[in-house]
């Protein structure tokens, strides 16, 4: 197992390494050459040439190339243009608040996800598997954002049910970044309920996309492997309907749905960015999409390196959480 | 009274769209307890749908099962669902063809073994995990107490079938099915599965139904053998009868077909011409007439029946006679 | 090993699909699609969208570019006009008349769809042509960019090529949407080309002799045509929805002339207290034909599904 994970780790190094080049190549690009770009609007002609030094743009492109990865390292963004603030503060800042909204909306994913795509199989052909194929269709055809601004609508706006925006109304005590857990560390369940009712509209909107995809994996899956040859044998040793059930087919039905599931993680990073911008949810989402407006570059950069970051973390997570539920990858060969 | 009791068993596939298909065309036959008897016939003959239907493995939907199946004085076809459970892995087990598919690659080869014991035989896990280590060591598996928490991928082929005879035989059944047990294994692997299903069956009350479409199999392990063509019986005689006097040209044909070390030198292999067709028209005539050299015009017109004759059960109008075969041999 | 089922394997398997080509194939696909009401709505919707793009012009009753003085006169922060005689649906936020815009905005939005996966056609065929016809280690390097590409989330990758341009406009759009479906059709390609390099017909005519450019154009491109339409098609759907989502996120057209459905539906987002139906319309729109076109092209999957063949 442990083997299993270095080998994992070192396969990374060519990924990250060709990420980091599709990054600097896409900060060369930028319109006005990176440093006047970087710089926005508070360019003058000495600060572009101090940061065309600092970068080292008027040196070969492999020198420019290294001081890129080390600055990557040590985590200097510069500055947003916008607020103004160090970059790397900014994400910090909202972190936890996009961890907790994604979480949110993965759980609930994977909750509804995996029994709505079971039954869907189990009851091939039947209203139930057809309304709910179309509904998973109809969930990846509506843009989320639109889903959003719908959902704020009816619960918040006409109904008056749930907040439609922000992550809490009276702002619990900031020890950890997430609302939810600090109202439950300082026992202000008031405060924790308050961020749970926030949490609900945008979570919901947040999880369509990837529940229509997990349960149309789930089902899919479901189907393949009733059609397997040892789901008869087990059927030929007499074993009760559960036991086939749960042992047989989930067992091996969820293995692509797992994968699934790790894929579906960064493309919430994607979701999240629509998501938060609809609900004023100020994580990284609602910072990349502010930033864009303002083609806050700094911003930009970081973003979209941490996205590339996050992306190969989730991939190894995926391979290893794999690596756990399947033997024929864990064992040998 | 025979253990299992096949009368006019047919299955009928009916899929939207498509015309019906007969798999299994009124099928009788019986297994009396200890007896080993072969289902033999090409792919596509019925052999398999018979014992799918025996077992009620056949998908509820689409397969339509007409006919008797009597084990032991129980209907089998009529039984409920949860009835047929209790039976099956207790009283009937099967062994199937492709034994890397027919695990579960997800679970340890000891617990496929010990779920069984679970079920039928009341065992706590830890029994039934002992009990699983047994089997093992008695289907032939070196190191029976490590191969228990192995997967089926980290088996070899034959051990897998091996395996896979260990759950079929696990809470001892009193008959067994065996639907192509070797096909999927190579050469020199056969043989040892082969001799393992001998050895466990016999002296024991387990009655056997080898299903196979090699009659070398059928020829060092089955009392009795029936021939299938076309999802009907053609053919049905005691092993040594049916070698010796192989009487319908289907079955002669079969035993011409296969290479044989003790034919005399020289000896050529003659081919069954044409191959076994989609849906086989036994109404108005015979099914292999269109195959057969000894085809006359009333194949072409009348079903033959399946009648007694020359101790065997034959269904043809015109056999290959007994002289014939002699002087088949003799000619070369 | 291959541990996981990826997009790019999903990718491959339905590249897997082509080869057996030829026109009695097709043909047969075509058949079994007739018979199947999920194709024939889909190919329905489709339809009308594309004739109502075409026809759009004409049947609009106002003209879709002129601000009205009777719907700009009551036009406030807190009111946009309703139905009123002669303005079907009333005003848009702009005091323009949003049912003419909202039929004539089916040219645009056809015409992002179509341009943005033709670009991702077009040079994800090359890529993956190339890829494909010289394998080795331009196959090799090619194909790792591809797969980069294809699992970082489509939107962030948009993203990021529209925010290289300093201004948000349709070509920007286009050319952002159109690049995130390149891998895509770069694997399909190379699948489908790799998967006829064994394939009977193909050994056959390089053992007659035919040369290779010939090989390769006349019998390995036609041949893989079935699965890179069957993508395209469900591209065209994505497309949509993604300039939608790019006009939301202020990477589209600024301008309040332009008239695409993504793009009254992001514009519409300010007003939406004040008249839902400005967002309800554009974007009930998007999701028919957006369903319709993964519907049409999930089902012509299927019917080239070789498992699908009997």
């Amino acid at each position: 197992m442990l083997r299993f994970i270095v080998r994992r780790l070192i396969q990374a190094i060519p990924t990250l390494f060709i990420l980091s080049l599709l990054v600097f190549a896409w900060l060369r690009s930028l319109p006005g050459g990176p440093a006047a770009a970087l710089l926005g609007e508070r360019q003058t002609a000495e600060s572009i040439a101090r940061l065309n030094a600092a970068m080292g743009l008027d040196q070969p492109i492999y020198v420019q190339y290294i001081k890129f990865l080390g600055r990557i390292f040590t985590g200097d963004f510069g500055t947003s243009t916008v607020s103004g603030d160090p970059v790397m503060a900014e994400i910090r800042r909202s972190f936890p608040a996009t961890i907790e909204l994604g979480l949110c909306a993965l759980i609930l994913a994977v909750l509804f996800g995996i029994p709505f795509g079971y039954l869907a199989a189990r009851r091939r052909g039947s209203f139930f598997d057809n309304a709910t194929v179309i509904s998973t269709l109809v969930g990846v055809a509506i843009p989320v954002f639109f889903l959003g601004f719908l959902l704020k609508y009816i619960f918040a706006n006409q109904f008056r049910l749930l907040p439609p925006s922000g992550r809490y109304a009276v702002g619990a005590p900031d020890i950890t970044g997430f609302a939810t857990l600090d109202g439950l560390l300082t026992g202000d369940l008031a405060a924790t309920s308050d961020a749970l009712l926030h949490l609900v509209l945008p979570a919901a909107a947040l999880a369509t996309i990837p529940f229509a995809v997990i349960v149309r994996i789930t089902r899919a899956s479901v189907l393949d492997v009733m059609d397997e040859d040892f789901v008869r044998t087990a059927e030929s040793k007499g074993l009760t309907t559960p036991v086939i059930r749960r042992r047989h087919v989930l067992r091996n039905a969820l293995l692509p749905v797992a994968t699934t599931i790790g894929l579906q993680t960064g493309l919430l990073l994607a979701g999240a960015v629509l998501t938060e911008k609809v609900f004023v949810w100020r994580g990284l989402g609602w910072l990349l999409a502010t930033g864009i407006e303002q083609r806050d570059y700094p911003r930009l950069q970081a973003l979209i390196l941490l996205a590339a970051g996050v992306y190969v973390l989730v991939n190894l997570l995926v391979d290893i959480s794999y690596a756990i539920i399947d033997p024929r990858v864990r064992v040998g060969r | 009274m025979p253990l299992l009791d096949v009368r006019d068993l047919s299955v009928v596939f009916k899929r939207k769209g498509t015309a019906p298909f007969t798999a299994v065309d009124n099928v009788s036959f019986a297994v009396e307890p200890g007896q080993t008897v072969g289902l033999v016939g090409e792919s596509g003959s019925g052999k398999s749908v018979t014992s799918l239907a025996v077992m009620g493995l056949l998908p509820k939907r689409g397969a339509h099962v007409t006919g008797s199946v009597n084990f032991d004085g129980t209907e089998l076809l009529s039984l409920s669902m949860k009835e047929l459970r209790n039976r099956r892995g207790r009283d009937l087990g099967m062994v199937f063809q492709d034994p890397m598919s027919s695990l579960n690659p997800v679970i340890t080869v000891g617990r496929q073994i010990s779920e069984v014991l679970q079920r039928h035989r009341g065992q706590d896990r830890k029994e039934a995990d002992a009990g699983a280590v047994a089997m093992l060591d008695q289907v032939g598996i070196p190191d029976p107490a490590r191969r228990v928490g192995e997967y089926p991928h980290q088996l070899s082929g034959g051990m897998r079938q091996r395996a896979l005879i260990a759950i079929a035989l696990a809470c001892r059944p009193r008959l067994l099915i065996a639907d192509e047990p070797t096909t999927a294994l190579d050469v020199t692997i056969q043989a040892q599965i082969l001799k393992l299903l001998a050895d466990l069956v016999r002296g024991t009350e387990t009655a056997m139904i080898m299903i196979t479409h090699d009659l070398g199999v059928v020829a060092g392990l089955c009392d009795e053998v029936n021939v299938m063509y076309g999802g009907k019986i053609v053919e049905r005689a005691e092993r040594h009868r049916l070698f010796a006097e192989p009487r319908h040209p289907y079955t002669h044909g079969l035993l011409r077909s296969i290479p044989r070390l003790d034919a005399p030198r020289g000896e050529k292999l003659v081919p069954i011409k044409g191959s076994v067709v989609d849906n086989i028209p036994w109404e108005g005539g015979c099914a292999f007439a269109p195959r057969c050299p000894n085809a006359l015009q009333r194949c072409r017109q009348v079903m033959p029946e399946l009648e007694p004759e020359d101790a065997r059960h034959l269904r043809c109008h015109n056999p290959v006679q007994p002289a014939a075969v002699a002087e088949g041999r003799a000619e070369r | 090993m291959k541990l996981l089922k990826r997009k790019s394997d999903r990718i491959d398997e339905l590249a897997a699909g082509a080869g057996e080509g030829g026109t009695s194939l097709a043909a047969d696909a075509l058949k079994r699609m007739a018979r199947s009401p999920v194709a024939v709505v889909g190919a329905g919707v489709v339809a009308l969208f594309v004739i109502l793009s075409a026809i759009a012009p004409w049947i609009a009753p106002k003209d879709p570019f002129t601000r009205y003085p009777e719907l700009r006169s009551e036009l406030t922060p807190t009111n946009i006009p309703g139905p009123m005689p002669g303005f079907l649906l009333g005003s848009d936020q702009n005091g323009y008349d949003f049912f003419s815009r909202l039929l004539v905005a089916s040219q645009q939005t056809l015409i992002v769809g179509v341009l943005a996966t033709l670009l991702g056609l077009t040079v994800g065929m090359i890529i993956g042509g190339l890829a494909g016809a010289l394998g080795g280690w331009v196959d090799s390097a090619l194909m790792r960019l591809v797969d980069i590409m294809l699992s970082l989330p489509a939107l962030l990758l948009a993203i990021s090529i529209a925010a290289l341009f300093r201004e948000g406009s349709q070509w920007t759009v286009i050319i952002a949407v159109g690049t995130v479906s390149v891998p895509i059709f770069a694997r399909l390609l190379r699948g489908a080309m790799l998967a006829q390099r064994e394939s009977d017909h193909v050994l056959a005519a390089t053992a007659l002799g035919v040369r290779r450019r010939t090989v390769v154009f006349r019998h390995m491109l036609p041949n893989s045509l079935g699965p890179v339409i069957v993508q395209a098609t469900l591209t065209l759907a994505a497309a949509i929805i993604e300039a939608a989502s790019l006009s939301f996120l202020g990477l589209g057209d600024p301008s309040p002339r332009r008239a695409e459905w993504g793009l009254m539906l992001a514009q519409a987002q300010r007003h939406f207290e004040v008249k839902p139906e400005l967002a309800f319309y554009p974007a009930a729109a998007i999701i028919i034909v957006a369903l319709g076109f993964t519907l049409l092209g999930e089902s012509m999957r299927e019917s080239l599904d070789p498992k699908n063949r009997r």
